[in-house]
């Protein structure tokens, strides 16, 4: 395990605090919330995966899980809606020493966000997504977005959602994402795993995380925080490799968790150092079209 | 620990046992901490911390086995486990049942 | 690896002199996408970028494209883009964002007729009042405005050096007809060109704060990477970077973003003048529409009418103390402009209503001719 800061007398020091904020905890937050699980989860991969920190960037979009950025305490940028992905391409670019996180919403990632995403996983830029999925909109209210349940309510389909969601691992594999994982909150430590793994390696890496929202989706959809981690106590069925077009979430019959595809690919830096800057690559790198 | 029959590797086990720091302002009373202990060795307390809400308190210390799963649930940051200092001898839980753990403070 | 100063004598568009001058910049990074008239400041960033080591990627819109140029200035790259109308306009949102996390980076607008799809392939000067005020909110911008390619290459330079120094996005608000036209480009030596870079951090890294203005009013930047852990929100900020919902955390980050550029005008503002010392009348214009200015204040001049040219390097902030001095002493002013009246508002604001003020505006789509500004000096004074 990781050294633990030795508790003090007066507040004991949480083992994830030097990667915290502190000064800005207790965070925004709602109780019961899961966008804080997978933070927690997110940071604790980045410790253990033994990569540079002081290289180490978290880029956000707008929403709750956006907040995100606010409270690491590493270089950070909170962008606008949707362009976390472009945002965090010009960094990498700009850079490429550095390891970009991007950490962001289902709304802010696949709505208004969505071309950029696809666009990223087809360039294979070496970036970390992870979407936090709490199948709504909720730091405006609760309205519906690309993720919500078929007849769920919301506050812009009050009387159920006419729309059918997204299915987001299938999307990212078609657009070409190189490493695909989805996990609920309540499988923390299979997705710090996955995070881990994300990070350290290259290419485009998407996971999707589940995660209970409880103030407004599931208000509006008589759940309670703890009846949604029970929902993925039960209902999750964790099956690796799975066919991606195998797995529209259904929280009646099942929810697919796992880690999908793992493949690799030469990422946009590397194409791009081969065709217009040769004398970047070093030496001794294998064929990139093995 | 109670077992049914001894396991012939009895005096290999050594269990591990943990003690638990709990944030209290930090706590927004979510309940995922006290739910999912597989010990069960947390509960919420009566009383209130600084925004309103009851922090959870460790009711059976000595059940605590560091699995750090509180930690890792709690989306505040708000409870950890760190590994007791009196770790078990290897053996002593099974062959002992009322051994309890001193915790030093 | 061939020089990014490439210096010799070319005849060259205006949009290629643009790439030189950033590349001579040092800019390193573009991230665009096709539009015309702009889209050869692309293809050429495209071929020279590697040359010098630096990245270029056509983005999947617009609004992709600004985003990547704010991050690759915040990766500690200068970096650019190019558009024009309808591309400027979905790459507001985030200039705005540009502007309120005080990021350096230039934004090239070669005008063409709107709006909407407007005339792709001609030029027009109607996005000036965009330029100033089209991302929402109240702030600050400079934008300049140049005249022929050769000024578009050293302008270029100067608006990397303006937004490093006064960390905010430049707009160089061109227009298709000086980026089309081949003119004779003369660049100069690597060693005669000084460019200026964004205020580097000093003292603990763990004290540092993003956002505290130094002695010009500029915070120093550092990059990503170089482990400031800085926080850089959209959100209203304080000077650690801290998003703070707060009427005065608002009013601080306000007064920091506006008075930056007012405190530093003089360091700012750029024009230039044609017979204006004894002018009875002050032509006012900028761009394309000075050249055709200039050739009707000469032509006024040979019919003995006393015009002189206030030509508008930087249009914002704009010059309103020389206009409202010019106000004092001249019988007029004609604003020549390829819209139908966007800076005259400007000018006609600042001269308070002292003398009449004309306008020789246009639709857009094609140059004004000197003639209609000829006419306009004839029959108005």
């Amino acid at each position: 395990m990781q050294e633990i800061p030795i508790p003090s007398k007066k507040q004991p020091c949480h083992p994830l605090d030097d990667l915290i904020r502190t000064d800005r905890i207790p965070h925004i937050w709602c109780p019961g919330c899961g966008i804080g699980t997978v933070f927690s989860a997110c940071l604790a991969a980045l410790k253990g995966s033994g990569i540079n920190l002081r290289k180490t960037v978290m880029v956000s979009g707008i929403g709750c899980s956006g907040r995100a950025a606010g409270y690491v305490k590493l270089d950070s940028f909170h962008t606008t809606h949707g362009r976390a992905i472009p945002f965090a391409t010009g960094l990498k670019l700009a850079n490429p020493e550095l390891n970009i996180v991007v950490f962001s919403g289902d709304g802010d990632l696949f709505a208004i966000g969505g071309n950029h995403f696809i666009h990223a996983a087809r360039r294979n830029m070496d970036l970390t997504v992870i979407c936090v999925n709490n199948l709504n909109y909720g730091m405006t209210g609760g309205q519906v977005a690309a993720t919500t349940p078929h007849l769920a309510k919301s506050t812009t389909t009050p009387v159920g959602n006419p729309e059918t969601p997204f299915n987001l691992p299938l999307m990212a594999y078609a657009c070409g994402a190189t490493y695909i994982a989805r996990w609920t909150m309540l499988h923390t430590r299979d997705l710090t795993d996955s995070i881990t793994e994300a990070i350290c390696k290259k290419g485009f890496s998407f996971i999707e995380a589940l995660s209970p929202c409880p103030v407004n989706y599931g208000r509006r959809n008589k759940q309670k925080p703890m009846d949604m981690l029970k929902v993925y106590q039960e209902k999750a069925i964790i099956k690796n490799h799975a066919d991606p077009s195998t797995l529209d979430i259904d929280f009646e019959k099942g929810i697919i968790l796992g880690k999908f595809i793992d493949l690799d690919r030469p990422t946009f830096i590397e194409h791009y150092d081969k065709i217009y800057r040769p004398s970047r690559l070093q030496e001794n790198v294998p064929e990139l079209n093995s | 620990m109670e077992f049914w029959r001894v396991p012939f590797d009895a005096d290999t086990i050594q269990v591990s046992l943990g003690i638990v720091h709990i944030l209290e302002d930090r706590c927004k009373g979510c309940g995922y901490c006290i739910e999912y202990c597989p010990k069960q060795a947390l509960e919420f307390s009566t009383k209130f911390n600084q925004k309103g809400y009851h922090p959870p308190i460790i009711v059976k210390p000595e059940e605590c086995v560091n699995c750090h799963y509180c930690e890792i649930i709690c989306p505040e940051f708000a409870i950890f486990s760190v590994e007791s200092p009196s770790i078990t001898e290897p053996g002593q839980a099974v062959t002992n049942p009322n051994f309890a753990v001193k915790v030093k403070q | 690896m061939k020089p990014a100063v490439l210096t010799g004598e070319y005849f060259m568009t205006g949009d290629v002199a643009c790439a030189e001058g950033a590349l001579a910049a040092g800019c390193r990074f573009f991230g665009g996408y096709p539009i015309t008239p702009a889209t050869e400041i692309a293809e050429r960033m495209a071929i020279r970028l590697p040359h010098v080591d630096g990245c270029f990627i056509q983005m999947e819109d617009e609004i992709g494209a600004m985003a990547a140029v704010l991050g690759a200035s915040w990766g500690g790259v200068k970096s650019m883009t190019a558009t024009s109308g309808p591309g400027f306009s979905l790459m507001m949102e985030n200039i705005g964002l540009g502007i309120c996390t005080e990021t350096p980076c230039v934004v090239v607008n070669v005008q063409r007729g709107g709006p909407s799809t407007g005339l792709p392939t001609h030029g027009a000067q109607s996005d000036m009042m965009q330029a100033r005020w089209g991302s929402h909110g109240h702030y600050e911008i400079i934008a300049m405005a140049p005249s022929s390619p050769q000024e578009i290459f050293y302008l270029t330079i100067t608006a990397f050096d303006l937004s490093e120094k006064y960390r905010l996005p430049v707009l160089i608000m061109t227009d298709e007809i000086i980026g089309h036209m081949s003119e004779k480009v003369i660049i100069p030596e690597a060693k005669l060109i000084k460019t200026i870079s964004r205020p580097r951090p000093k003292g603990r890294k763990n004290r540092f704060k993003p956002f505290a203005p130094g002695p010009n009013g500029v915070a120093p930047m550092p990059a990503a990477g170089e482990g400031y852990n800085l926080h850089i929100t959209g959100l209203t900020h304080d000077e650690k970077g801290y998003p703070v919902m707060a009427v005065e955390t608002q009013t601080e980050m306000m007064v920091r973003i506006t008075e930056k550029i007012q405190r530093n005008l003089d360091d700012i503002i750029r024009t230039d003048s044609y017979l204006l010392d004894d002018a009875e009348i002050a032509v006012v214009s900028y761009g394309i529409s000075a050249r055709t200015s200039m050739a009707a204040v000469a032509e006024a001049r040979k019919l003995g009418i006393k015009a002189g040219l206030l030509r508008l390097v930087t249009i914002w902030p704009f010059p309103e103390d020389q206009i409202r001095k010019l106000a004092d002493r001249v019988k007029g002013f004609v604003t020549v402009e390829i819209n139908l009246g966007q800076i005259h508002r400007e000018v006609e604001r600042c001269a308070g209503g002292k003398v009449p003020i004309f306008l020789v505006g246009h639709a857009g789509g094609a140059i004004i001719h000197p003639d209609s500004v000829v006419k306009l000096l004839k029959e108005a004074f």
